[in-house]
């Protein structure tokens, strides 16, 4: 029992971070229709932006959050601006190839100012751990599941009620329409870049703060699909589910068969999916059939 | 467009029919082949070995290009179904003691057959959703060849024995790359000529259909099920060629050889040689092989200016691999091969514009 509510816990925090993570990439797809491959990247960058802020530069922690707010903020508007937008219109391989393009890019950059070895920081999340039902769970762990939901909340609140959450909504739903309606679609595009940085550095600093800051924080990067495509490719509440959903599968499978089945299991369930039911459990049945 | 060939007349179907119909694409077809056929006489052995490297990414660049290119499906699965090239044959010739030629063929028809299991979800999915399709093909493929220890005896790798066929074997050191050289010049050139004639018959042209109108193809009588899977099957028997070149050439087969930044690369090189021509394909594996060398050979050249990029020469790489791609798509998304075409243009036209 105290191992499964062990393993619980950390199929939860690894889940909630993964539904961060696959937040942005829903984020982006559902404004512009732009897959992005480049998401666990924007992971990466942002873990190590808020490390160069709080260690190398030793800003109290408030002003580090908020500088790698900004400085994610405008990784996502240049990324938008320099390479999304003269890409409009062209044919979905080139889209999806061109994020591949900037993964690399990005990864390759941040090789070349911090080089590959893992940094540690200074512990933000507290440390130790908490009994629950006989089994110690770590409290950066819950910390982390904490965290994840806040941030899951308010970006829900924020599409539901706020102005630029509507009408972020309204161009995801009908472009033309939305412009007609004074809505500015460029922005609303750089928004949506902008939002899946913020949302990915939250992610990146989490799983940063757990282990450790290195490349393989850019692994998420590839689990958000079966994410995604469990949850359904433009449903925001469908990223929690299928985070959740992934992580404990994850965390399960090396837990109780086999660590390196772990690795894989969330692909084949993936293929499955794809098989029986393409647009996931809250996605929208838009998909062409041939 | 590329500009038709202005003042061509063809007066019988014959004629039409021909790859070649000017003066000009004979006379360059004859200076490639005097070129390639001197190519291993005046190459050391190290430019010969990338040689190898780039005709065994021709095969493979082609096979992909049939798939993504041709019929518009995007695959990130190439390094899975080069591995199932790969360690097939390697394991069929040494193993199981098949000649190596029949080896090569029974690996090529199972990666067809691989391949096409892989399809499947392109039935009812297309572009990003057969992108994410084919992504996991390569994770579960590459999961086993990782865990699945039969396969190379719990080694971990497999060593090839050195190709032989017919009673012949590949020499040693000195002729190694040489007789490699001629061995796969002739099948890339099979491949490349396969490849050119396959979009010429019916079977090619619906493919190209499926690509360009899926649904005008099928209301015009296309089995687009079956043009889909067939695209699968032939795309893979290329790559599984490759795949099996790659093992018998490098004479050790192991896991990291088929990453998924191995169908990266190979996605690059058509993108880079221009999505839907063979002969970007062509180009781009030229490209995409040699660009890692020459950023090698540019900064050991700025070595003393600017020290900073050697040390950071595998970062340096892979940043000018993603810039390289970003690049093109934004200014030339047609690739190498739209930039020949218009520079072939140029002189067609001179001294007029257009």
């Amino acid at each position: 029992m105290s191992t499964f509510i062990n393993q619980l816990a950390y199929g939860l925090a690894d889940g909630s971070i993964l539904a961060l993570a696959a937040l942005g990439f829903v984020l982006i797809y559902k404004a512009t229709g732009v897959i992005n491959f480049a998401q666990g990247e924007f992971l990466l960058v942002g873990a190590y932006m808020f490390y160069t802020a709080f260690v190398v530069m030793d800003l109290p922690l408030v002003v580090a959050v908020l500088f790698g707010v900004v400085v994610a903020t405008l990784i996502g508007v240049l990324v938008e601006r320099l390479i999304l937008r003269p890409m409009v219109g062209e044919n979905p391989i080139s889209i999806i190839m061109v994020t591949i393009g900037l993964s690399s890019l990005l990864k390759a950059l941040v090789q070349a100012f911090y080089g590959t070895s893992p940094r540690s920081q200074p512990n933000l999340l507290p440390r130790g751990s908490v009994d629950i039902l006989g089994a110690s769970v770590p409290i950066n762990r819950l910390a982390a599941i904490v965290i994840a939901a806040i941030v899951l909340t308010a970006f829900t609140v924020f599409f539901r009620k706020s102005r630029h959450g509507i009408a972020m909504r309204a161009v995801a739903d009908d472009q033309q329409a939305a412009m007609t309606m004074g809505i500015s679609v460029r922005r609303i595009f750089a928004l949506a870049w902008a939002l899946a940085a913020v949302s990915a550095l939250i992610a990146g600093v989490l799983v940063g703060d757990i282990s450790a800051v290195d490349n393989n924080i850019a692994a998420f990067g590839l689990l958000v699909f079966p994410v995604v495509i469990l949850g359904g490719l433009d449903s925001v509440p469908g990223t929690i589910i299928g985070g959740l959903t992934i992580g404990l599968l994850k965390q399960f499978t090396a837990g109780y068969l086999d660590p390196g089945l772990a690795t894989v299991i969330p692909y084949i369930v993936l293929v499955l999916i794809l098989l029986v039911r393409p647009y996931g459990i809250f996605g929208e049945t838009r998909i062409e059939r041939v | 467009m590329a500009a038709t060939a202005t003042g061509i007349h063809h007066r019988s179907y014959t004629s039409e029919l021909r790859l070649r119909a000017t003066r000009a694409e004979y006379v360059r077809l004859g200076l490639m082949t005097v070129l390639l056929l001197v190519l291993p006489f005046v190459l050391d052995n190290f430019w010969l070995s990338q040689a190898n490297l780039i005709l065994i990414a021709v095969i493979g660049a082609v096979g992909l290009n049939i798939l993504v290119g041709y019929t518009g499906q995007i695959s990130l699965g190439q390094g899975g179904f080069l591995a199932v090239g790969a360690y097939s044959s390697a394991i069929l010739s040494d193993r199981i003691g098949l000649p190596t030629p029949l080896a090569i063929l029974v690996a090529v028809l199972l990666t067809a057959a691989v391949g096409t299991f892989f399809g499947l979800p392109g039935l009812r999915l297309k572009g990003l959703y057969l992108a994410i399709a084919t992504l996991a093909s390569q994770m579960i493929i590459e999961f086993v060849i990782r865990r699945w220890d039969w396969l190379t005896l719990d080694q971990g790798y497999l060593n090839v024995e050195r190709l032989s066929f017919f009673g012949f074997e590949i020499g040693g050191r000195e002729v190694f790359e040489q007789q490699w050289y001629w061995v796969l010049l002739v099948l890339a050139g099979l491949a490349v000529l396969t490849a050119r004639n396959l979009f010429r018959t019916g079977l090619g042209r619906s493919f190209m259909a499926v690509r360009d109108q899926d649904i005008a193809a099928e209301a015009i009588g296309v089995n687009i099920p079956r043009a889909k899977l067939t695209a699968f099957a032939v795309s893979s028997a290329f790559v599984g060629l490759a795949g099996a070149l790659t093992a018998h050439y490098s004479e050790v087969v192991s896991w990291e050889k088929f990453t998924l930044d191995v169908s990266i690369l190979y996605l690059a090189m058509i993108i880079v040689g221009g999505l839907g021509s063979i002969a970007g394909a062509v180009y781009g594996a030229i490209f995409m092989t040699l660009l890692p060398e020459l950023i090698r050979q540019l900064s050991l050249g700025v070595d003393d200016t600017l020290p900073f990029l050697a040390d950071q020469l595998p970062a340096v790489r892979n940043a000018v691999f993603g810039l390289v791609i970003i690049l093109f798509l934004i200014l030339e998304p047609r690739g190498l091969d739209r930039i020949w075409q218009r520079i072939k243009d140029y002189f067609r036209f001179w001294p007029f514009r257009y």
